[in-house]
């Protein structure tokens, strides 16, 4: 029979996870709700007139095309920095696994990138990058007008996809790192009495041992290339040029903040929650089939 | 948690450092959006005030930019927290007028006795914040115009010592100085403050209908049927030609900074930026400013005032307003504050009065402020037309960004100028269709 230690007392109980709850509360259900509300009404930055408009600022949103690119730039986004930050974290993190000299150094450094807010890396990759006075500039020495960020669409879209990638690299590596470190050592020492070399060892042995990490990962990524890149976008291009850079988010804030139009922001913001709910739920639906808990 | 208990911890040490006045003073909230060494003399301002006298106290918050001036101050009001006094920038008159959470300037300035004399504001800069009615809502502050900066070094090479008066012979001195070896004649972006909204109002063409919006919240744009297209194709045509570049932070330098530098021998900026070139400019370089060229040549109007305004919030103590009306009458005086921002920034008085006082201190001929006056003069090129009065739109901040991103594909050759322009249109009208449905019900003041 199962074992289960419960609460006699359920108001104690009750009383003990309210804290919990009333910040949920406040700070989730609460701001959720109104946001509901607001997608349906059409509401004046001062308040005062509220108007009852049903799915009018759903049919602005879904009637607008720069609306639907909006969508598609960021699921190019969100796929791309993902897979971009996943690859690099688990390359690094196999060679600092296989402790290579300095690895402790590794260590440290490739998580500092984390450490750093999405402003300021925008502004590090804004100089960096910009085709006049950064490092890049010299590409521009040898093939003139290459790189433009300012006026070609697809390098301002690279440009986000590379410092997204890069902030989240750190991060995504202590977790790959943790999870490497877990593998009992006996396993990838049989694996070379077998005579599996580097490479097989890493393929065949350490990766398929870490997919639940790795899967973790794509979630987090994913959800956080959609909701936390605004920091990034409003620094380095301000969603141009010609929005190719405008993600959903950062047309919310556009939208909501510039140009006071809270209703048609906030029927923006239900969209996003929705498609990331959505996102999140096929994750776990169909990918996380294929990952086996040990 | 962290962010709270330093705020309450600042609070209390300026408290503690001003807790021998703050008895008998009376104090208010003063919010700002400009940043930089602009909102150093805006504090610095301020303080000036509180040293001027014992009664009152203005506690000066520095927004961190205009637009989130605005923004903290609809928050701060839905949550009845907000400040007696505001710095709201022009974009923003039209949904300060709509709210409803404000006190008329011409009202409060009647009910607490500061003897403004409206007409001494110049038109171009009273009309446009003013109501269609003609009322004055709030108080005009720090204001500027755009003009054009040009290299006085840059144009000696092909034997000119003016400044190009109209876009003809603009586009004429622009060849001659590339084929005289200037790399780049003229610096742009896609603002449509400068390219859109001055162009119009100079050369009397409508941006929208219904005045520009001052005649109701029905008013279309109609910026895509007249000559701002062919100036746009213009600009394209000079910058295919190499006569000119489009220089944003994004490339790396702004207008002014690529102005400054001896980059590009031209551009057009507000008449704010004159200390910044001033203070920045490559040694030894030779430059001016003139008022932007114009299509024909003597017919000129008024440009139009960039720039903020002052508001009075409503719902707060009589004393708190005696406060605020002590306040309002030091920073718009002609001395403690039209001489003060014109001597401390590149603003411009605004009053006639402010303007014959710096003339009779030789302000205009001291170096460094030589030149400013250009602005005054374009201000005043005209009487005000309805044209040239501004732009009353609903949430033109979005209209200013449609614009903008359908100049910059248009630019990358993604559509030719006409389709980007009516695309931008009909975006814009889309957008004060609701805007007008936001506000069903309310008359435009």
């Amino acid at each position: 029979m199962e074992k289960r230690v419960t609460f006699s007392n359920t108001w104690l109980a009750a009383a003990l996870i309210l804290p919990q709850m009333l910040l949920v509360f406040v700070f989730f259900y609460w701001p959720t709700g109104e946001a509901l509300y607001w997608a349906f009404t059409l509401e004046r930055p001062f308040g005062g007139g509220n108007e009852w408009v049903g799915l009018y600022n759903f049919e602005g949103v879904f009637g607008d095309p720069k609306y639907w690119s909006s969508v598609r730039v960021s699921m190019v986004f969100a796929i791309a920095a993902t897979v971009l930050s996943l690859v690099i974290a688990v390359l690094m993190a196999l060679f600092v696994d296989r402790r290579l000299p300095g690895h402790q150094v590794y260590k440290f450094t490739f998580f500092l990138p984390y450490a750093l807010a999405a402003p300021a890396v925008g502004l590090a990759f804004r100089f960096i990058f910009s085709p006049d006075a950064g490092f890049v500039s010299a590409i521009n020495q040898f093939f003139p007008g290459l790189w433009n960020p300012a006026l070609d669409g697809f390098d301002a879209l690279l440009l986000i996809i590379l410092a997204q990638a890069w902030s989240l690299v750190g991060y995504n590596f202590i977790f790959f790192l943790a999870a490497l470190q877990s593998i009992p050592r006996t396993m990838s020492e049989a694996g070379a009495m077998d005579g599996a070399g580097v490479m097989r060892r890493m393929w065949d042995l350490q990766l398929p041992l870490i997919t639940p990490t790795l899967f973790f990962l794509v979630v987090i990524n994913i959800t956080d290339s959609f909701v936390n890149s605004f920091g990034i976008v409003d620094i380095t291009t301000g969603g141009g040029p010609a929005r190719a850079t405008d993600l959903m988010v950062y047309k919310i804030y556009t939208d909501g903040f510039q140009g006071k139009d809270y209703s048609l922001a906030a029927a923006q913001s239900i969209v996003l929650m929705v498609l990331i709910v959505a996102l999140t739920f096929i994750q776990f639906r169909f990918i996380e089939r294929r990952v086996h808990y040990t | 948690m962290k962010r709270y208990s330093l705020l309450a911890a600042a609070a209390s040490v300026i408290a503690m450092a001003s807790g021998a006045h703050a008895q008998e003073r009376i104090k208010f909230e003063f919010w700002y959006g400009l940043t930089g060494e602009l909102g150093e003399v805006m504090a610095k301002q301020c303080q000036l005030f509180n040293e001027s006298q014992d009664k009152y106290e203005a506690v000066c918050v520095g927004q961190g930019g205009y637009d989130k001036a605005e923004q903290n101050t609809i928050a701060a009001y839905r949550a009845k927290q907000h400040p007696t006094l505001v710095q709201i920038y022009d974009a923003g008159t039209v949904n300060f007028m709509l709210s409803g959470a404000i006190y008329p300037a011409n009202k409060f300035a009647e009910d607490y006795k500061i003897d403004v004399d409206w007409d001494a504001y110049f038109p171009g800069i009273a009309n446009y914040y003013a109501t269609s009615t003609g009322e004055m809502w709030s108080f005009p502050y720090n204001s500027s115009t755009a003009v054009l900066y040009w290299n006085k070094d840059q144009w000696a090479k092909i034997g000119k010592s003016e400044a190009p008066k109209t876009w003809a012979e603009f586009a004429a001195d622009l060849k001659a100085l590339k084929e005289a070896g200037v790399e780049c004649g003229f610096a742009f972006d896609f603002d449509t403050w400068m390219n859109l909204e001055q162009f119009s109002a100079i050369n009397g063409l409508p941006i929208a209908t219904l005045d520009n919006g001052y005649g109701g919240l029905g008013a279309e744009v109609e910026f895509h049927q007249t000559a701002f297209a062919d100036h746009m194709n213009n600009f394209k045509d000079w910058m295919d030609a190499g006569y000119a570049q489009i220089q944003t932070s994004q490339v790396g330098k702004n207008l002014i900074q690529s102005f400054a530098d001896g980059t590009c021998a031209s551009t057009t900026s507000s008449i704010a930026n004159h200390g910044v070139v001033g203070s920045t400019k490559a040694e030894g370089m030779n430059w001016d400013v003139a008022m932007l060229p114009v299509l024909e040549e003597g017919k000129r109007t008024n440009s139009i005032v960039g720039g903020a305004s002052l508001w009075i919030m409503e719902g707060k103590t009589p004393e708190e307003y005696e406060a605020t009306a002590a306040f309002v009458k030091y920073v718009t005086a002609p001395d403690t504050g039209e001489k003060y921002i014109a001597e401390n920034t590149g603003y411009i008085p605004v009053t006639t009065a402010g303007f014959e006082l710096l003339k009779s201190e030789g302000f205009y001929d001291k170096e460094g402020y030589a030149g400013r006056e250009v602005a005054i003069e374009s201000l005043t090129a005209s009487d005000v037309t309805p044209l040239s009065r501004g732009i009353r739109l609903g949430n033109f901040t979005s209209i200013r960004a449609e614009v903008r991103a359908e100049l910059e594909a248009a630019f990358t050759g993604q559509k030719d100028m006409e389709t980007a322009l009516s695309d931008a249109a009909d975006r814009s009208n889309q957008i004060l269709r609701r805007y007008e449905q936001t506000y069903r019900g309310a008359d435009l003041p």
